[in-house]
């Protein structure tokens, strides 16, 4: 079936609370060869002004990745995960994330276009920490491709 | 910091992708798209082989310029497009080249623009980091 353009507008619930772990900020640092110490070393960090080892710029993905999995998990979606390529991503910080943050997403669907047999999924999710402050805004442009029936 | 002028190459680096690099992004990421560690299902979805994250790419990309920037609270924007696959051999991987440029400064902030290449093909599209200078 193909993506379900009733998707655009609907709104999602937030995320439950994501408490970001030194360890976590840390085996994601490993994974993106992130060498420089503030993301590994809290006194590196703490030297920087931060109160922990501060997450790499592209760490929000682990928190908008909850978000997608909930558009995926909508019955209706028409959307099949082998079949996603991801086109296009953005971030604009309000602030970095830094381990003991508490961070919630938030997320939207903007628009759905259709090309060829592919849909262009253009999806947004507002990051922000436990006083409800805005850290940063991931935005995604998604190529789903249509499952076989 | 030194005062910047466009052109200026302000850091670089090359990394070397393996098939583990790719298992290891996905469990910390928690992205399991499947095209990513399995080769059956890769070819059946029409990939040509096991691809790279995105996400990878886009996140070992900016990273290259953290040591020079001294924070990484200074980046203000980061976006990229996905213009080509990155497919990881599972024997010899894939070998990934960063340079780090200044596209454009003002008084308070400049926009770097990232060169990264897998096999002299250009795989991030107008990928531009916004930082604070001061």
């Amino acid at each position: 079936m193909p993506v379900n353009p009733e998707l655009v507008g609907r709104e999602f619930p937030p995320t439950a609370s994501y408490l970001v772990g030194r360890e976590k900020v840390r085996e994601f640092a490993r994974a993106v060869f992130a060498d420089d110490p503030q993301h590994t070393d809290p006194a590196a960090a703490q030297a920087l002004g931060y109160a922990d080892v501060v997450a790499p710029p592209t760490f929000a993905i682990v928190v908008q990745e909850l978000t997608l999995q909930q558009l995926l998990a909508e019955p209706d979606s028409g959307i099949v995960l082998s079949r996603v390529l991801h086109a296009e991503q953005r971030f604009a910080y309000a602030r970095p994330i830094v381990a003991g943050d508490e961070l919630t997403g938030r997320l939207s669907v903007s628009g759905i276009r259709t090309i060829g047999g592919n849909a262009m999924v253009t999806s947004q999710t507002a990051i922000t920490d436990a006083s409800g402050a805005h850290v940063v805004t991931a935005t995604s442009i998604l190529v789903v491709g249509e499952a076989d029936a | 910091m030194t005062v910047l002028a466009v052109g200026d190459i302000v850091a670089e680096r090359t990394i070397h992708l393996t098939r583990e690099s790719l298992v290891r992004y996905a469990g910390a990421a928690g992205d399991f798209n499947p095209i990513h560690y399995r080769d059956d299902i890769a070819a059946a979805v029409g990939l040509p082989g096991v691809l790279a994250h995105g996400m990878l790419t886009m996140g070992l990309a900016v990273q290259t310029i953290v040591p020079w920037l001294g924070d990484a609270g200074r980046i203000l924007d980061y976006g990229v497009r996905f213009p080509r696959p990155v497919v990881v051999d599972p024997e010899t991987g894939a070998e990934l080249t960063v340079i780090a440029k200044v596209g454009a400064v003002d008084d308070e902030t400049a926009r770097i623009d990232l060169t990264v290449t897998h096999a002299d093909t250009t795989v991030l599209g107008k990928a531009q980091v916004r930082v604070r200078l001061a």
